[in-house]
């Protein structure tokens, strides 16, 4: 059966196969970025492609829901994995009962906390990459996530999800993230209030004078 | 027909005094630019502010000449209100205050970072892009949502520009550091593997100055490959961020725009990448790429159009103003 191409990101295609041995499978090919240097792309595209890899399935083992990848060849920058029947947050966001909004927001944000606490920077954090299903909401594209614990990367992860929630969710913005940090907050106990007191740090850093 | 408004607007945020004339038919009639090249290392606010009080008198009689109109013949003074360096922004602001109140016509407060976009769309036709604003003191990823001029990605810490004038510097190329670069990455071959550091759609340029200052010092390369790693590394993240926020936002048209605009081969990037997915690249021209007047002056008329002036006591200037704190009611 033909593939189909279902999304075309910045950095990845990816294309659904109705029946990739026997199963609906999500495979996910980083195109080539003519733009940059060659060497600076491919080794971008190789590492990338591994390390998303492995970090999808530490953060499954955290408790947090991702695809089970079936297939992984970092030199041809492709990874198989399982298609997620749901929908972006970024979506329904609007469509969701104003309870329903604050619960999932909170869940995302309990969710993040898990993948902190497991050494896990998703360093994409928004609500295009997380996608609800009836019962679970399910983190992907890791492709530019990292391990660390560093309070820093924290900061930075959480300060990507406000900006995004202020530039793309304005009308909610506020609570959405109220509701983001609790849950993070719950998941992460004390610790969490250093990383937001480093997530306000980053958003003050100035960046305008600085020379 | 009524005569168009005349707006003169100054400029005085980092190391440049503008002074631009613009009329409400979107009319640049002067655009008039003194630079204050620091003796030695970079711009000192102080220094910088003393040279802008210093010819701040002959830039704005210039400005008039050039537009051919007498003071009597302004309605509207704009001014930079913010971001940048506090004692800059203050020599402008007081010029501006000075001149309004004589005049007896209202002022207007301008943040520097809508001047940009606001020049780069008159000046090429852009209606709706997504814009790419890259300078010394400024790297963001903009777009008009909902009123604002949201910020899709910007820098961490250091802006490219400043990033490449440190560079540049520790180097001993001549100023402004980044033509310089540029000039030098043209002859360079050997691709020197440097820090690449995107998250989201954020990016950070501290990292990457630092390692290319290390390997500069380490005298193992030419620095024509040195100069073209650093813009290779540099460029293709701000490629990459811009192209997320392209295809994040779906907008049908990209703007570069702000001092770094003038670089070629972050051009050709940029016009790849609009290529890529379908959007039309818009390029602001050379003399309103760099900090200018005239983009203040047409700026200050789009918000005086709208009914928005800046009365006196509030006209305070706003050193960290952001980009998105302000409401774009001509839009």
């Amino acid at each position: 059966m033909a593939l189909r191409l279902i999304a075309k990101g910045a950095e990845a295609d990816l294309w659904l196969d109705p029946d990739w041995n026997g199963r609906r499978a999500v495979i996910k090919r980083r195109v080539e970025k003519r733009y940059r240097h060659r060497e600076i792309d491919r080794e971008l595209r190789r590492l990338r492609t591994l390390r998303e890899a492995e970090i999808i399935h530490r953060a499954k083992r955290a408790g947090v829901p991702t695809p089970v990848i079936y297939q992984v060849d970092p030199e041809e920058a492709t990874m198989v994995m399982e298609h997620i029947e749901g929908r972006r947050l970024r979506d329904v966001v609007a469509e969701l009962s104003p309870e329903e909004r604050l619960r999932i927001f909170r869940m995302a944000g309990l969710q993040a906390g898990r993948l902190h606490r497991a050494g896990i920077i998703h360093g994409d954090l928004t609500t295009s990459n997380m996608i609800l299903t009836p019962n679970r909401l399910v983190f992907v594209d890791f492709g530019l996530a990292e391990l660390s614990t560093e309070e820093e990367k924290r900061g930075v992860d959480l300060h990507l999800m406000r900006r995004m929630l202020q530039s793309t969710h304005f009308q909610y913005a506020g609570e959405l993230l109220k509701a983001f940090l609790e849950g993070y907050r719950e998941e992460m106990g004390e610790e969490a209030d250093g990383v937001f007191r480093r997530m306000e740090e980053i958003a003050r850093r100035g960046r305008y004078v600085e020379r | 027909m009524a005569e168009p408004l005349i707006c003169l607007g100054i400029e005085s945020t980092a190391d440049n005094l503008g002074v631009g004339v613009a009329t409400s038919e979107g009319e640049i009639l002067a655009n008039v630019v003194s630079v204050h090249v620091p003796e030695t290392g970079g711009i000192h606010p102080r220094e910088a502010a003393r040279h802008h009080s210093a010819v701040m008198g002959e830039v704005i009689a210039e400005a008039l000449e050039k537009a051919n109109i007498i003071a009597g013949d302004i309605d509207v003074i704009a001014f930079s209100q913010g971001p940048g360096m506090g004692p800059c922004l203050r020599t402008g602001a007081t010029a501006a205050r000075a001149i309004a109140h004589r005049l007896g016509v209202p002022l207007v407060g301008v943040n520097h970072c809508v001047a940009h976009i606001e020049i780069g769309r008159l000046t090429t036709g852009a209606e709706d892009p997504l814009t790419l604003y890259v300078s010394g003191g400024n790297t963001i990823v903009s777009g008009f949502e909902g009123g604002r001029y949201r910020v899709f990605g910007e820098t961490l810490d250091i802006a490219v520009g400043n990033m490449l004038d440190v560079f540049a510097r520790e180097a001993s190329l001549p100023y402004p550091g980044g033509p310089a670069v540029e000039e030098l990455a043209r002859g360079g071959r050997r691709l020197i593997r440097l820090p690449y550091v995107v998250k989201g759609m954020d990016l950070s340029f501290s990292g990457l100055l630092t390692a290319a200052i290390r390997e500069l010092k380490s005298r193992r390369w030419s620095l024509e490959d040195l100069c073209h790693s650093l813009q290779e590394h540099a460029f293709a993240m701000l490629g990459e961020i811009t192209e997320r926020a392209l295809a994040h936002t779906e907008k049908g048209e990209l703007l570069l725009t702000g001092g770094v605009a003038a670089n070629m081969r972050l051009r050709s990037i940029i016009r790849s990448i609009a290529e890529e997915h379908g959007a039309e690249p818009h390029y602001v021209p050379k003399q309103y790429a760099t900090d200018n007047g005239a983009m203040i002056s047409w700026t200050g008329l789009l918000a005086y159009r709208s009914g928005s002036t800046t009365p006196l006591e509030e006209s305070y200037i706003n050193p960290k103003w952001r980009l998105d704190e302000v409401e774009i009611p001509w839009r």
